[in-house]
């Protein structure tokens, strides 16, 4: 039997791209860069003291004091582990990709909800998404952008998205249907539906899309350092080619104080919410 | 004057309707057509019409299609045939945006499991209809706390509807319903999940709620008690259809089909029966003008020891008993005024048996049935309302 040439079919299409759409990768490079390095300027320009204290308050506030003392803990130690700027850099990467997951996924997730076709059409979009192995996305990424934080973006956001479109599909399909029907009866128009009765009554499970997608995000960090995107993930890589275990814990530690902060801040979020509802 | 009509209406669910609607115009039975073309009909053949200001009923078990056709009313599910008329306009072929505007003015609805909004409090929920007819909050608030005053609500603007017992939250819905001002309320089991002292009281204040606000309501429900309570009319539904519509009475006293009288054979008739149906013909009567020698003869004829007597409009004058016209007869007296009994007991045309049993406990005669205007309807013994209460038929003698 003869192998089907399905590798060269998607290494084609990935060049017949990289020609063609050269004018459209351009220009998401020109946002992302500017997006990225926006965040970075405006963190970097502060002293790490004042955004430890603002951090600080901010988590007290959304959630507890525990947390809060907790948190800043741990951003002193980052400090104090002088990986203070990397963490800029990943958190900037971090924020930008969620972002932009965010601004996809969410009304991706109300179209499948709202169309049985979508839906089927995405399912197993979205399962290949998840279940290929996330390296396989730095090589197209790497052809379209080039080296550095772009293509690092590129593929954080192709990996992180998928939970957010699953859950806030999820989400609007699991509002009561009564409460849709009462939204109709009184002569909503779909828009006011959504916005007034399906969303913020799947807002619960939506923010919980949000915090799998800062999650997965930050599972990226180091995959995406390996095309030059920066930040803890390079520390991480660095640490490995050279076998050095302080470095490379130091780095991961780094990631890890992130992923809490950014994991228990998201989700007491969702807590309040779930309270008020 | 009827307020919505409602002509020839068919709803099957299913790819191909028009298959399930040739085989239903071929008298195949719902389950046949199932089988046969794989389409699910839920409602059939359906005609009736609703007038302005009445409570009409729809009743029948689960699954009969009666919220199936509340909800073609205000188009919540789409009809497959047939005309709804509403004032004089055909709603079925109205426009995504005329149906809108309809349920936003003309048509509310009351849900069986109050359908309130979780993330809104007791007022916003009440102002939902108007805030998106894009009503200022002001004025929407306004109205909306007013609308919470009429249902007894005044104080619990700012809870959360989950805060609020079942009986309350059903209030909020009717409230938000009414907030609207809707010339229509559409209500499907609106008291069902309710507790039945709760939902008995809240039977209780929509009626007077109807009385003041005089608007058409179209009420679904599954229990006979509760239909037979707050219609004006009542459709029985079976199977997708309409079986019988009628008052009350008429679906007591004369079931259309086999099905009608096995529901209504549970029935406390005491409560739904009333005067008028049970009491007999009020023959024979003497005149005020008649001598007590043409009383005497008529009672012996028919066998009674006493008669009614009637003023010349036939109006009630009192009872006459044998023993006293005897009297009179041999005491030589022509008239009968000053031997009468004006004392008698008496009950309106419309009330219940219920309450017309104490009354024929309590008196030897038998009780006279009058008219608001006095005039004599009939008379009523035990055995005619004993009989009334078992009898199927109306041929009450």
């Amino acid at each position: 039997m003869t192998k089907l040439p399905i590798g060269l079919w998607v290494e084609f299409i990935v060049e017949w791209a990289q020609i063609h759409l050269e004018w459209l990768f351009d220009f998401i490079t020109m946002v992302i860069k500017l997006l990225v390095s926006g965040i970075e300027t405006i963190f970097l320009a502060v002293p790490p003291l004042i955004i430890i204290v603002l951090v600080f308050i901010l988590v007290w506030f959304v959630a507890n004091r525990g947390l809060a003392i907790g948190t800043a803990i741990g951003l002193f130690l980052i400090q104090n582990m002088q990986l203070w700027e990397a963490s800029i850099e990943t958190l900037a990467l971090i924020l930008a990709s969620t972002a932009l997951a965010l601004v996809m996924g969410i009304p991706l997730g109300i179209l499948t909800a709202r169309s049985d076709f979508a839906h089927k059409l995405m399912m197993p979009l979205l399962d290949f998404m998840q279940t290929m192995p996330a390296f396989v996305y730095l090589i197209p990424a790497v052809l379209f952008f080039g080296l550095g934080q772009v293509p690092g973006l590129f593929a954080t956001v192709i990996f992180a998205m998928p939970p957010t479109i699953r859950l806030t599909g999820l989400g609007i399909r699991q509002v009561p249907a009564e409460l849709v029907e009462a939204a109709d009866a009184f002569g909503s128009t779909e828009w006011q539906k959504l916005v007034r009765i399906q969303v913020p009554l799947a807002l619960p499970t939506i923010m919980a899309g949000v915090n799998q997608c800062i999650m997965l995000s930050l599972s990226m960090v180091v995959i995406a350092a390996m095309i030059g995107a920066g930040g803890l993930g390079t520390e991480v890589l660095a640490g490995l080619s050279r076998i050095d275990i302080a470095k490379g814990f130091e780095g991961g530690l780094a990631i890890v104080i992130m992923a809490v902060i950014l994991d228990r801040v998201t989700q007491s979020l969702t807590e309040k919410r779930k309270i008020k509802v | 004057m009827s307020k919505i009509v409602v002509k020839d209406l068919v709803k099957i669910f299913g790819d191909h309707p028009e298959k399930a609607i040739k085989l239903l115009r071929k008298g195949y039975s719902k389950n046949k057509i199932l089988e046969e073309s794989n389409q699910t009909v839920g409602i059939y053949d359906i005609n009736f019409s609703v007038n302005e200001g009445e409570v009409f009923v729809l009743m029948g078990l689960s699954g009969c299609g009666k919220s199936t056709l509340l909800r073609c009313i205000n188009r919540l599910i789409e009809p497959t045939s047939g005309t709804i008329t509403i004032d004089g306009e055909d709603i079925t072929t109205a426009t995504p945006q005329a149906v809108r505007e309809m349920r936003r003015k003309k048509i509310s609805m009351v849900f069986q499991g109050f359908a309130l909004f979780p993330h809104r409090t007791v007022l916003d929920n009440v102002a939902y209809g108007l805030e998106i007819q894009g009503i200022t909050v002001e004025q929407r608030r306004e109205k909306a706390a007013q609308v919470l005053e009429t249902v007894g609500l005044k104080g619990w603007e700012n809870s959360m509807p989950q805060q609020l017992s079942g009986g309350m939250q059903q209030r909020v819905g009717l409230a938000r319903a009414l907030a609207n001002n809707p010339d229509i309320l559409l209500m499907d089991e609106a008291f069902s999940a309710l507790d039945p002292l709760i939902r008995k009281s809240m039977q209780d204040e929509l009626l007077s709620l109807h009385n003041t606000l005089n608007k058409t309501i179209i009420f679904v429900t599954h229990d006979l008690d509760e239909a037979l309570k707050i219609g004006d009319h009542i459709a029985l539904m079976n199977n997708g259809t309409i079986v019988q519509i009628g008052t009350a009475e008429d679906i007591l006293t004369n079931p259309a089909d086999d099905y009608v009288e096995k529901f209504v054979e549970d029935v406390d008739r005491t409560k739904v029966l009333t005067a008028e149906g049970v009491m007999k013909s009020p023959d024979p009567v003497v005149f005020l003008r008649d001598g007590p020698r043409v009383a005497l003869r008529l009672m012996r004829e028919h066998g009674i020891s006493s008669i009614f007597v009637v003023t010349r409009e036939r109006k009630l004058a009192g009872i006459l008993l044998a023993e006293d016209a005897l009297q009179a007869v041999k005491e030589h007296k022509e008239d009968i005024k000053s031997i009468i009994v004006s004392d008698v007991p008496k009950v309106g045309v419309d009330t219940p048996v219920i309450d017309i049993i104490p009354v024929i406990a309590d008196t030897k005669f038998p009780v006279a049935v009058t008219r608001e205007d006095d005039k004599l309807a009939g008379i009523l013994v035990k055995g005619s309302v004993l009989a009334g209460m078992v009898r199927r038929g109306n041929n009450i003698d």
